[in-house]
């Protein structure tokens, strides 16, 4: 649906700073949240998780915990022994496991019992017998594993996926290239830590069909699931999203308490909730895998990139998950954002005894993405460009398709680029390093600000990069006809007036009841769909944001819409919610065209009235009584959205991931600076612009603009999932994972920058996800402006600092910038820099060693 | 055991397990569940309430610990069913997106307001460091509270720009100087 000129009314809605229709519900306390409710007879489950990374189950013994007053039953995975996955190829996991655990944390069996904390005495009375198996937590490592090591039977060498995709010709490329870097990064893997822990409740009702609520964010994949796992058809299933405490991606698979409690309702007799404490939250994981990135751009003397190849290893712990997405993104999203006409992309997901990995918040993008725009900050300073010049000359010139197949129609990259640079003042206070100017001098202390103030040990440097994402996935992962969005518009007969009570011709005032009702299957987190659904149905119709009430996600009266990830919404549900208001009022203005004998097409719908084109008016709710078929008692509008095949992509192997109908961009400068006695980092400011095509609701898209560079900012300074060598998180808590605090988080500064996409709602595109890839390559090239040290491992924490800068120190002043970030204590350690060219295709990547 | 206390204006006496916490005694048997449960090791704030009128983590502590204290909710704050200025301004300025810490956050920056009518953003700052959010990165969080104060002292018209936000942000940036380019587009310009 094309963006169209806006009416005036439009325009007081449409960009105009609103607040979230559900705001008074969150700041009052009285919003439910799944954990805030419960239902009569409601029992509680809790479930023992494998205190072994890998091995068989022998037996599971429950006499004790059943003996325990109190406890209603115990499941085991015998009771669900369907197994289940995300994508069609990947249905591997069961809900307990009935044979093998495959982490610490891996779900065993569940107590259920009168109370929580009867349930939680009851999980050490449980008595498992394993068989331990050898366990790999390192990638590289569990590629060489024998067979006793391998996670899954039907994937040797713990291989879950491969892809290898050339485009061009890379290597011809690279040879007539002027300058080349190559390098190896390590991003380790992080996870989303929703403030609210996922929690479900399951009811069996006397019919015998199932109602749950569950903190989802995808109810359509949960309610598929429980119906293949609990046998049932998915219409004998009721699946219910109460408001959700936030999601990144963490609640967009089975995490699996879902099916446990439907299956433990079931077996109990009894409703059951389960609610995770926070350290399952992090067990649960389906976080950023792990990346190891071995990659090499090459350009020519003018900047122009020539090629970039890339080999990319994933960690994606025990279940497959989302993986081979995932990993297709690193790929497909590689050479997508500048004009590269040359791309190598070798990509491999492994298996691990770790929790496993799923979707977060810009999936599969960013830890490529950061390794990507860092190397071209180091192919700059070779090329004697300013980093921010190389990017404007590699530019895209939509419309265009990349050489991957992907179509781009708005790019508002260059505008972000410029909003940037201009905010932070990058000219003139950039030390330049990178600009031809001489390289950092060895003198044990760095390149020195002129401009300065600061302490001699404390040197401040700007960095600047960029990200894009999708807005929402060209194709649905399991049905490739599906339609990804239904939004009906439903408009009721007025009721009688209240006596005395005024009606017909009168504009619906703010306290009018709702005149309309939007029924859509979206899943609101708190990124604000209710709210940008009601504002496009709003106006549409001319009506004022409060006549407009939102029901969402509750499958047994609302539409389908596919869930919320891949920063989908706005652009699929909002187009289906702006066909579906059309659809309205094309209802409306036929009856009225009879009445009146106008042409439809002359009637608008404007302040809460419709009007005819020599005069005639009627409120809203008089024209919908008049549009009513005789005996009717509401009006339907029904609106869909299916990205258009030309959005679709190629047709090589691995080609439904990546395309999209829309991209969105960011650029970002991020000012440092960096103590070189503690080593310690300090972001004081990030300057970030995003191309959200239309900025539909301005608070709400500084508001995802800022969390996602904040979010981007915890995985550059802070956060990292620790493992110990024995496959242990070593860190499941919000303190020790180093969630950054408000002490902890400098000031963002957001830009909206307006693109008008062709075929966005309004022009908007996606705005929440985009932004948080350029902060972790900004930051290292800052890092780097300030130090004259590259780091190739987020976070970038005082002693990775500290031991790159000694490595600099102990460099010989060859000209060339220290390149000793490269710690990688987790994982193989790898060449300190150059590392060989990736593999030829098709060859299995290096072993551990 | 028997535990008496004050919440939310009303007396109420509690026939409770003596380990009962005190978010378990308002979640589970008062059903005030507006105050939420986002860790169980005093790492978040979300379980944010005010104990005799200081913010107080009810994961941490023992209901029977609070008795004869005067508790406050989230739930306990709006006066004849209008939201505070503080609920209003979370609402308007993109303080609250999923929601799940906005209870905490309102009751500990009420707990600040309250002792402090003119506070710097070092001292908001300080008194919201030990409350987690996910999602907003905290900026408008600040600026929901100084939205609340500038409401507070009459100047509501101006402080209805969420770009107050980064100006905010801005000055409490410190030692950076701010940058002398000019002002790019944005939607608010
Ligand atoms: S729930 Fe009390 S501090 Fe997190
Ligand atoms: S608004 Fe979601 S955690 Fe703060």
């Amino acid at each position: 649906m094309a963006s169209r000129p806006q009416s005036d009314a439009a325009r007081a809605i449409i960009g105009a700073p609103t607040a979230m229709v559900d705001a008074p519900r969150k700041t009052s306390g009285a919003g439910a949240y799944t954990d805030d409710l419960a239902v009569p007879g409601m029992l509680h489950g809790k479930i023992l998780h494998s205190h072994l990374p890998h091995a068989r189950i022998r037996g599971v013994d429950a006499g004790a915990a059943l003996a325990l007053p109190g406890v209603r039953c115990v499941i085991t995975g015998a009771d669900a022994p369907t197994a289940y996955g995300v994508l069609p190829i990947g249905k591997d996991e069961c809900a307990l496991q009935p044979d093998k655990a495959r982490y610490i944390g891996d779900n065993i069996a569940c107590v259920v019992a009168e109370s929580e904390r009867i349930a939680a005495a009851a999980l050490p009375l449980i008595r498992v017998e394993y068989e331990p198996l050898p366990a790999y937590f390192d990638p590289e490592a569990a590629m060489a594993a024998p067979a006793a090591g391998w996670l899954h039977d039907h994937r040797p060498r713990n291989i879950e996926k491969e892809y290898h995709h050339v485009f061009g010709d890379p290597d011809a490329a690279l040879a007539r290239a002027a300058a080349v870097c190559r390098n190896r990064y390590v991003c380790p893997a992080v996870t989303h830590a929703a403030m609210e822990p996922h929690a479900t409740l399951a009811r069996f009702e006397p019919d015998g069909g199932l109602t749950v609520w569950s903190s989802t964010q995808v109810p359509y994949y949960l309610h598929k699931t429980l119906a293949r796992v609990l046998q049932m058809s998915m219409e004998r299933i009721r699946v219910i999203k109460p408001m959700v405490g936030g999601g990144f991606g963490g609640k967009s698979e089975v995490c699996p308490l879902e099916i446990v409690a439907a299956v433990a309702a079931r077996r109990a007799g009894a409703p059951v909730k389960i609610t995770y404490s926070r350290e399952e939250v992090f067990y649960t994981h389906r976080g950023r895998p792990l990346q190891l990135t071995e990659l090499e751009t090459g350009a020519a003397a003018d900047g122009t990139i020539l090629a970039v190849r890339a080999r990319v290893i994933q960690d994606g712990g025990a279940y497959c998950g989302y993986g081979p997405v995932t990993l297709l993104y690193s790929g497909a999203l590689l050479g997508a954002m500048y004009d590269i006409p040359n791309v190598r992309w070798d990509g491999y997901r492994v298996l691990t005894n770790k929790p496993a990995c799923g979707a977060m918040r810009g999936h599969g993008t960013v830890n490529t993405r950061f390794a990507f725009e860092a190397q071209l900050d180091e192919l700059a300073e070779r090329l004697g460009l300013d980093p921010a010049e190389l990017r404007r000359r590699n530019f895209l010139q939509p419309p265009c398709r990349t050489v991957n197949g992907l179509r781009v129609l708005s790019y508002g990259l260059p505008e972000c680029l410029e909003t940037v640079v201009a905010a932070s003042g990058w000219r003139e206070r950039r030390t330049g390093r990178a600009a031809g100017a001489p390289p950092a001098v060895n003198d044990g202390r760095g390149p020195r600000r002129a401009d300065r103030a600061s302490a001699p040990s404390r040197r401040h440097g700007l960095g600047v990069a960029c990200s894009h994402y999708v807005s929402g996935a060209a194709n649905a992962v399991d049905r490739a006809d599906a339609i990804h969005s239904t939004v009906y518009v439903e408009a009721a007969a007025p009721l009688p007036a209240p006596a005395g009570g005024a009606s017909g011709g009168g504009a619906a005032s703010d306290a009018a009841p709702p005149a309309v009702a939007v029924l859509t299957g979206t899943a609101e987190i708190g990124q604000g769909s209710d709210t940008m659904q009601a504002q496009i149905v709003a106006a549409a119709l001319g009506l004022p944001l409060a006549a407009v009430a939102v029901i969402a996600a509750d499958s047994a009266i609302t539409p389908m819409d596919l869930g919320s990830y891949s920063s989908r919404v706005t652009f699929m549900a909002g187009n289906a919610a702006l066909r579906a208001a059309e659809d309205l009022k094309q209802q409306i203005a036929a009856a009225l065209a009879r009445r009146w004998n106008c042409d439809p097409e002359a009637i608008r719908c404007l302040g809460g009235q419709v009007l005819g084109p020599s005069g005639q008016a009627l409120s809203f709710a008089a024209a919908v009584a008049a549009a009513l078929p005789p005996g009717a008692a509401h009006l339907r509008g029904v609106g869909t959205y299916s990205p258009p095949r030309e959005a679709q992509g190629g047709d090589f192997k691995g080609a439904g991931v990546g395309p999209s109908p829309a991209y969105s961009y960011s650029a970002q400068v991020a000012e440092v600076s960096v103590d070189e006695d503690s080593g310690q980092v300090t972001v004081h400011k990030i300057w970030a612009a995003h191309d959200c095509g239309r900025a539909l609701n301005p608070v709400a898209v500084e508001g995802q603009v800022i969390g996602s560079v904040w979010m981007g900012l915890g995985q550059a300074l802070s956060e990292e999932m620790a493992y110990t060598r024995s496959g242990q998180l070593a860190n499941p808590g919000l303190l020790d994972y180093r969630v950054p605090t408000i002490l902890d988080s400098p000031p963002v500064e957001a830009f909206i920058v307006e693109s008008l996409d062709p075929e966005g709602p309004f022009g908007a595109k996606e705005a929440g996800e985009g932004s948080l890839a350029a902060v972790i390559p900004a930051i290292a090239n800052a890092i780097y402006d300030a130090a004259g040290i590259r780091l190739y491992q987020p976070p970038f924490t005082p002693d990775r600092v500290l031991r790159a800068l000694q490595a600099r120190a102990a460099a010989p002043a060859s000209g060339q910038a220290a390149t000793a970030g490269q710690d990688q204590p987790e994982t193989k350690p790898g060449p300190a820099s150059g590392p060989p060219p990736p593999s030829p295709a098709g060859a299995p990547p290096q072993a551990g060693g | 055991m028997i535990t008496a206390f004050t919440v939310n204006g009303q007396p109420r006496r509690l026939e409770l397990d003596p380990a009962t916490l005190l978010l378990e005694a308002l979640r589970e048997h008062l059903r005030l569940t507006g105050t939420k449960c986002g860790c169980d090791d005093s790492s978040c704030g979300a379980c944010t309430v005010l104990v005799n009128g200081q913010p107080a983590l009810a994961c941490t502590l023992l209901a029977a610990g609070c008795d004869g204290a005067d508790i406050t909710t989230i739930e306990g704050i709006a006066t004849d069913g209008r939201l505070t200025a503080l609920q209003r301004a979370f609402g308007r300025m993109g303080g609250a997106q999923c929601g799940f810490c906005t209870p905490g956050m309102v009751m500990a920056a009420k707990a600040l307001l309250d002792g402090n009518p003119d506070p710097s953003d070092g001292e908001i700052q300080a008194a919201l460091s030990g409350n987690i959010c996910r999602c907003t990165g905290y900026v408008q969080i600040l600026a929901s509270v100084r939205a609340a104060l500038a409401e507070a002292a009459g100047a509501a018209a101006d402080a209805a720009r969420p770009k107050a936000a980064a100006d905010a942000q801005r000055r409490a940036a410190g030692p950076t100087p701010p940058p002398q380019a000019a002002e790019p587009q944005s939607a608010h310009g």
